[in-house]
């Protein structure tokens, strides 16, 4: 072969299997990546797909018989030393950098590792940092601690230093889970630098609209098999999730007519310096509004006055016809809002403890008995009510939150708030980290809920989940109100150019 | 001059607030801002420093210490009965030997956290106890006067009579805690186990996947805790002159208290050399004012524990947020 020639395949992985406790977590799955490719890795949480990273950066070791090919070399076996040498690196969610350090530091860490030389040369790091940075045509604060920068630059941060480690096939882990769209962009083109300059990236993302605009082919998963390998062009987000999933989902437009429902929450003219401006609307009984929008449009904040976290500067709020004063989220929770806040993870749940404990968290007092003391009889009959109410999957309620799967957990948060009774339920973000089967489920909630009677405002960064499940679309913008929609009327193309304009 | 400001918010604020206080009681009393007083300052507060940036270490790594105080008493000990058994010895015997009894007891509290995964703060809740109840047990509470004439005699590195006929004079243990600054300085500042001490204090994971050794980030970490806690106390008997085995007990939370003062986190990653110095200081200079000021002493722990509440609560605060309203964040 002359030296001129396609340079080889950046992976090819053949024949994978790993069996857990007789369980195949991945069976028979062959990937390949080519150089310099952008390349997806789709499939919904526990397909696999982490298993098999795990196994191409050399975590776990396959079953006999896989085949591995990094970059043209056939390995038998592969530590992750050996996947780090070959050029590997992964971008993890939690991405493993050091706040409390300079950009500098974390880019250039690696040459802070081993044995020689044990002096640091400041100046070594910051040029080390600096080229980096220069590869994927960035400039960032070399100098900023690391901790003072958006999470959208932190990224940035650990790709860079994957490259000083000479990376030459990058996976990166849901990249883009709480960037913005600007953010998001930004990434894209960083990747696309990657991939001209000849680095192979490997995107899991469950956004898929990303995952179509950015790679070549996609490699979709289900159930630890492999379902085939796609070229991007041509596909379609309902065929990829068809795929995803084995089943087709229905992307109908959901919305109905409320207008005759009794008003339940009214705002007036709510404005809080610097957040949100002049917001007015109003929520019917039964009724899903859909609040969409750029991140910092004011839609988070909002929900926080809406709670009585934060006090409105002017402005009115009118709960079944009477004036709220919210002076803390107790009074909210009391008068019969409930919120389930966008950080599930860190905000909605306490993680280490048990299903039962979380979904009676918001409810202590209702299931009190004799002298006050928490009573075992009403908290079972609470948690046992909600858990089949929303068709929670679990082992036992006495098993940490920490155990379920990003939609179960979802549904915990809701079962929490659902106990309090309320009247308003006020969603933000409720399928972030949430895969495309399990969001069909979540939905499938909220649309029930509002059968029952309960408003329901439902906040999302993502355009095609208002417009599908909302029965009104409000698009909020630099804080205000900009557009207000019937998803019958308005279709999708037209929403989402507004909001991502 | 910016990029220290930026570098380091903490030790800036501190030294400003020192600076002040020097400024006030200088104003209020004749006798503070003068040569004898500042050295006495030093040299009454060479040991703390030097635990100070011991602990500094163990604090930036992640953990915490609670034992060394404790554990530089039982080092104290054993060096008496140390250099009995040899006969004698001499400072560099001395040094030998308390840093390495410190730096054996340090290991012990890593040895601990690592193998058995506890966090420190058990750990050396536990050492601090059973060093103190072995002390007491085996030494029975008695008090050593019996050091070597090298150990308690008086070395005195300068010396300035003023003015008025009293004497200005730095002794031994300034030096040592100059270089115990300017060692552990190096260690985190300029060498990449330094580096890399921070890396695990601030994302121990992180570090983990990285390919640091925690095993190893812990042994430095509290062995250098450890060593110094040992220099510290053959200081402090050289000062005192005898060995008295429940004296440094609650000392500990002075340090840790000075320590956390001087931008030190609680947690790991955060924390220099300088702001331990300052620090140390700052808590010093207020003592030493309500002192000359002639304010009752059963006031002074009162009043530097207020600064202390004072400044942390500030250090937390950012000015800049109090005017600008939050955005909304994602995690």
């Amino acid at each position: 072969m002359p030296a001129d020639a396609v340079p080889p395949d950046a992976l090819r992985f053949s024949g994978i299997s790993k069996i857990f406790g007789g369980v195949k977590a991945v069976d028979d799955v062959s990937f390949t990546v080519g150089a310099g490719e952008v390349h997806c890795l789709a499939g919904e949480n526990g397909c696999g797909k982490s298993t098999l990273i795990k196994i191409i950066t050399g975590v776990y070791q396959p079953e006999p018989g896989a085949g591995m090919e990094i970059f043209g070399q056939a390995y038998a076996q592969i530590s992750p030393t050996q996947a780090r040498r070959a050029g590997i690196a992964v971008i993890w969610q939690d991405l493993a950098l050091f706040a409390e350090m300079t950009v500098a530091e974390n880019i250039a860490f690696e040459t802070m590792l081993g044995n020689r030389p044990r002096a640091v040369s400041y100046a070594r790091l910051h040029q080390v940092a600096a080229a980096a940075l220069a590869r994927l045509d960035v400039e960032i604060d070399l100098d900023a601690r690391l901790g003072s920068l958006p999470i959208a630059q932190r990224q940035i941060v650990a790709i860079a230093r994957a490259l000083v480690s000479d990376a030459r096939l990058i996976f990166m882990d849901e990249p883009t889970a709480s960037l913005t769209q600007s953010e998001t962009d930004a990434l894209l083109a960083v990747v696309r630098t990657l991939s001209a300059r000849g680095v192979a990236v490997v995107f899991v993302s469950h956004r898929l609209a990303e995952v179509l605009e950015i790679s070549s082919r996609v490699t979709v998963l289900r159930d630890g098999k492999l379902v085939g390998v796609f070229p991007t062009d041509g596909l379609t987000q309902s065929r990829l999730t068809e795929l995803m999933t084995g089943t087709v989902i229905a992307h109908d437009v959901m919305a109905r007519d409320t207008g005759d429902n009794p008003e339940v929450l009214r705002i007036e003219g709510l404005t809080r310096a610097g957040e949100f401006e002049d917001i007015s609307l109003s929520l019917r009984a039964g009724e899903v509004l859909g609040l969409t929008g750029l991140i910092g449009a004011g839609r988070t904040e909002l929900c926080h006055t809406l709670f009585g976290m934060t006090r409105p500067d002017r402005g009115r709020i009118v709960l079944n016809g009477q004036d709220l004063q919210l002076r803390s989220n107790r009074d909210a929770v009391a008068a019969g809002i409930a919120y389930v806040s966008e950080d599930r993870l860190a905000l909605g749940l306490i993680q280490p403890q048990s299903i039962a404990d979380n979904t009676v968290l918001s409810v202590l007092r209702q299931i009190t008995g004799a002298g006050g003391l928490l009573s075992s009889r009403k908290k079972d009959a609470t948690v046992s009510h909600w858990i089949s109410e929303l068709a929670v999957k679990i082992g036992t309620p006495a098993d940490a939150v920490s155990t379920l799967s990003g939609g179960n957990q979802q549904r915990v948060v809701l079962a929490k708030w659902l106990a309090t009774r309320p009247k308003v339920l006020l969603l933000d973000c409720p399928t972030v980290g949430v895969d495309v089967g399990a969001r069909a489920g979540i939905f499938r909630i909220v649309r029930a809920l509002a059968e029952k009677g309960l408003a329901i405002l439902l906040v999302s960064d993502e355009v095609p989940e208002v417009f599908l499940n909302a029965d009104r679309v409000l698009h909020m913008a630099g804080g205000r109100i900009a557009h207000e929609w019937d998803p019958r009327q308005t279709g999708l193309p037209e929403m989402e150019a507004a909001v991502y304009a | 001059m910016h990029s220290f400001l930026r570098a380091y918010p903490t030790e800036a604020k501190l030294l400003a607030v020192l600076i002040l206080i020097c400024i006030g009681l200088s104003i209020a009393s004749p006798d503070f801002l003068t040569l004898v007083n500042f050295t006495s300052l030093l040299n009454n507060n060479a040991v703390n420093v030097i635990w100070a940036v011991g602990l500094l270490v163990v604090l930036i790594a992640g953990g915490i210490d609670i034992s060394f105080a404790v554990a530089a008493s039982v080092v104290q000990y054993l060096c008496v009965y140390a250099f009995a058994a040899i006969g004698g010895g001499n400072w560099a015997i001395g040094f030998l030997f308390a840093g390495g009894f410190g730096l054996a007891l340090g290991l012990i509290n890593a040895f601990l956290i690592h193998q058995f995964r506890i966090i420190s703060i058990v750990v050396t809740i536990s050492t601090f106890n059973a060093f103190f109840g072995l002390l007491m047990f085996f030494s029975s509470g008695r008090f050593l006067y019996n050091l070597p004439s090298w150990w308690s005699g008086r070395v005195i590195l300068w010396e300035y009579q003023t003015a008025s006929g009293t004497w200005a004079e730095l002794i031994l243990p300034v030096l040592v805690m100059a270089v115990c600054m300017a060692a552990t300085w190096v260690l985190i500042r300029r060498t990449t186990t330094g580096r890399q001490l921070y890396a695990f204090g601030d994302n121990p994971e992180g570090a983990r996947r990285a390919g640091i050794s925690i095993g190893l980030m812990q042994a430095i970490a509290f062995g250098w805790c450890g060593m110094m806690a040992g220099i510290a106390g053959l200081m402090q008997a050289h000062i005192t002159k005898e060995v008295v085995p429940n004296a440094l007990i609650g000392r500990e939370l002075e340090v840790l208290a000075a320590v956390v003062l001087g931008g030190a986190r609680l947690g790991g990653g955060r924390g220099s050399v300088l702001g331990c110095f300052l620090g140390v200081l700052l808590v010093a200079v207020t003592q030493n004012g309500l002192n000359l000021l002639g304010v009752s002493p059963y006031a002074f722990k009162m009043v530097v524990g207020v600064i202390i509440l004072l400044a942390i609560s500030t250090s937390n605060l950012d000015p800049a947020r109090l005017f600008v309203p939050r955005k909304g964040r994602k995690a």
